[in-house]
């Protein structure tokens, strides 16, 4: 292995990678500079998605710092798109990575943690055990990187729920379906009526994730996914991935999505207005679909909007109770920052917050911090936030999506192979002999 | 016509020399060109901007590297993959598809447009402007306006049955990419075409016209072998410009539906940013560099482009 100084190298590869795609990057670039204010000193950037209904909890934690810190934050939001390449470039060079940045957890820092990239949180947490207190142990644990901390809870819990318009239900008379005979009897009614039994934006595979990653929990319990996430021989071979697979051929073939679902973009907010107008009856998404429609269709959000746990499947040794998705975002420090104490003391004064959990609470997102029964009064809807609490609470299991947990060239041939098996174009033995490939 | 011809010795030594008949060089050109200076600045953009990079990427595809820390060096690995890989071959071929398409489709409206709008109407002044809007756009803007105007069940396309679901076919993703790309850059080539048609010497209709030559057979005669440079020239960015095309797939289609309208760049993309395999993204980009140049140089060795001959000639 030969190298060249990694710094100059670094900055030739950035001029060089980046020169065929530099044009790409330029939807996704969007500064944001609140809350901070250009008066020169000190400034750290905290990067974060571009969400406006979600910032407004980040502006308020940084707000409170702002007021009496020495170096004061700056948020720097991307567009979701934009987001993980910007970050990825910039980890890469000492001087342009972010000081505090949001992540997913899993095989979203996972590269930085391995070449040494991050401020190891765990003997922070350890030695100001009040702050650790404060987050709910399982998602903070789910941040783990090979045993040690690298994130702090940075927004909502994100387990997938079912979300259904129950005007939509009510009219054709029927109830959340709790198996999936119910869920089944309920798409072919509703279709046959001309409504969309499920919203789901197909143009965009990882909204089609949460099928696979649910039904195989259900069938087959949380070891099938763990074992392939390790790479195990033959894991994807499970008997529960296949059945899934079947069983999602089947809903596609029975007119579950539409069909139209490979058209609708996950960005342009297509699958969300379907099922807030009326046109389809439910939506399988993460509780970020919850936040969306409280700021794009608040009528709707608080009329019409009702949510339930994934339906059990006959035969299956999964828990009913066990979820999946994004136990929470995380945000991460750059080891290279020069500002890494202000970075750990905004995380640690501002994080668990009354301000920071009422504002999330508010924007309908429910925080990983423990004792949140005492602020739910501060929820936009209070039915929802004690759902997805105790949802969580309750899980034996939290599965983080799959697409972050396994390793990282893994997850592109992962989605693509699932897209042709929701178009028909592959069946469950060719799901799994395309994940098989891409491995080898 | 300028003749400067230039007799003085090339070399220094020959001025102290004896008194020789120094025998003219027929073969030197007439016109005296600027000083090599001249290339300077733009050889030193491009050495920074394009063929160090490349030389970069060339060197990181014998490399396996997650885009942070140190590359590896991996010798042949990538590029093994690469042949073996049958995944290659798909996005060669959809490449290729979308290149014809585009350049089938685009060159015939932008050449009748051209000519068209040269005309000195007032009318054709206006309405060519307009037409000429989609130039200002940026590439990302109208991949994102298409997009939204697609979707199938609040965008235009709700409206128009057969093509609610365009973007979930694999034909009608192929199809819709060619329409967005042409309605963005049938403008550019418009306005070659529209300069290249005016400076057609006014005296060749005229002629053309006392002979009783039709409009068709002043369009086939002489407009058309006219703009044999310009066409050339046009087809050779379209060429160049499809296959390293990128934005309007990744916004439009993201490659999809399934991997049906993923294109070589976008490949090398995902594989880059979205899987952080740099090294192989790296070996697709060198073939990607390869295929580009060898097509453009394909295209101008077999069109006659390389002599150079004006259209002029002989007038």
């Amino acid at each position: 292995m030969s190298t060249l100084p990694r710094r100059k190298f670094l900055g030739l590869v950035g001029a060089g990678v980046g020169a065929g795609l530099v044009g790409t990057t330029a939807s996704g670039c969007g500064t944001d500079a609140t809350g901070g204010g250009g008066d020169g000193g000190e400034q750290m950037q905290i990067w974060v998605l571009q969400e406006e209904a979600q910032n407004v909890a980040h502006r308020v934690a940084l707000d409170s710092f702002n007021s009496d810190a020495e170096v004061r934050g700056r948020l720097v939001s991307t567009s979701n798109d934009g987001y993980r390449d910007k970050l990825h470039t910039a980890m890469g060079s000492a001087d342009n990575a972010p000081d505090v940045f949001y992540n997913w957890g899993g095989g979203s820092i996972r590269s930085y943690a391995r070449d040494d990239l991050l401020v190891d949180l765990t003997p922070h947490l350890e030695q100001d055990q009040a702050w650790k207190d404060k987050f709910i142990p399982s998602v903070l644990d789910a941040g783990m990187i090979d045993g040690k901390y690298y994130g702090i809870p940075a927004r909502g819990m994100q387990p997938i729920i079912l979300f259904y318009n129950k005007a939509v239900l009510a009219d054709h008379d029927l109830q959340p379906p709790t198996t999936w005979d119910e869920l089944l009897a309920a798409s072919d009614r509703l279709s046959g009526n001309g409504v969309i039994p499920f919203a789901l934006a197909g143009g965009d595979a990882w909204c089609e994730l949460v099928w696979p990653e649910y039904l195989v929990d259900r069938i087959g319990g949380p070891e099938v996914f763990r074992a392939i996430a390790a790479g195990e021989e033959g894991a994807w071979r499970h008997p529960a991935l296949i059945r899934s697979m079947n069983m999602i051929t089947d809903l596609v073939e029975r007119g579950g999505f539409g069909d139209s679902f490979a058209s609708v973009r996950w960005e342009g907010g297509g699958a969300s207005t379907l099922i807030a107008q009326g046109q389809a009856g439910m939506h399988l998404m993460g509780s970020w679909e919850y936040t969306n429609q409280v700021t794009d269709q608040p009528e709707y959000a608080a009329n019409d909007l009702g949510f339930a746990d994934f339906p059990a499947v006959d035969g299956g040794v999964g828990d009913p109770k066990a979820i999946v998705g994004n136990p929470t975002n995380y945000f991460s420090i750059s080891k290279s920052s020069p500002n890494v104490d202000a970075a750990l003391e905004f995380l640690r004064t501002e994080m668990a917050s009354d301000a920071y959990i009422d504002a999330w609470l508010k924007a309908g997102d429910v925080p990983a911090t423990t004792n949140l029964e005492a602020r739910m009064d501060a929820a936009a809807n209070r039915d929802y936030a004690e759902l997805v609490y105790n949802m969580v609470v309750d899980a034996p299991s939290f599965q983080l999506s799959w697409d972050q947990a396994v390793e990282r060239h893994l997850a592109q041939p992962m989605l693509d192979a699932l897209a042709k098996v929701f178009l028909g174009q592959l069946d469950a033995e060719g799901f799994v002999a395309a994940n098989e490939n891409a491995a080898k | 016509m300028t003749a400067t011809v230039r007799v003085a010795p090339e070399d220094g030594s020959d001025a102290t020399a004896p008194a020789r008949p120094v025998p003219r060089r027929p073969s030197r050109p007439a016109t005296s060109r600027p000083s090599s200076w001249y290339l300077l600045p733009a050889a030193l953009f491009f050495g920074v901007f394009a063929a160090f990079p490349l030389v970069l990427v060339v060197f990181l595809s014998f490399t396996s590297w997650e885009g942070i820390g140190d590359p590896a060096l991996i010798g042949l690995d990538n590029w093994v993959r690469l042949v073996g890989d049958a995944r290659v071959l798909d996005v060669v071929g959809t490449t290729l598809l979308l290149t014809v398409l585009g350049w089938a489709t685009q060159t015939p409206i932008a050449l009748l447009l051209g000519v068209w709008a040269a005309g000195p109407q007032r009318n054709r002044a206006i309405l060519s402007s307009i037409f000429f809007l989609p130039l200002l756009l940026s590439s990302a803007a109208v991949a994102l306006m298409w997009s939204r105007l697609l979707d199938p069940y609040f965008g235009l396309a709700a409206e128009f049955g057969p093509f609610q679901n365009i973007l979930g076919t694999p034909s009608g993703a192929l199809a819709a990419i060619v329409f967005v790309t042409g309605w963005q850059f049938i403008p550019f080539h418009t306005l070659l075409y529209q300069a290249a048609a005016r400076n057609v010497p006014k005296v060749l209709y005229d002629a053309a016209t006392i002979d009783g030559a039709t409009r068709w057979h002043m369009f086939w005669y002489i407009t058309l072998p006219q703009l044999r440079n310009t066409i050339i020239t046009s087809s050779t960015i379209m060429v160049v410009g499809s296959l390293t095309y990128f934005e309007t797939i990744l916004l439009l289609t993201n490659g999809g539906p399934g991997t049906s309208t993923y294109t070589v760049p976008f490949e090398m993309y995902i594989r880059g940013f979205r899987s952080f395999e740099f090294g192989y993204a790296s070996a697709i980009a060198t073939v990607l560099v390869v295929v580009a140049t060898a097509i453009s140089l394909i295209i101008v060795k077999f069109s006659g482009f390389a002599k150079m001959r004006s259209t002029m000639e002989g007038m």
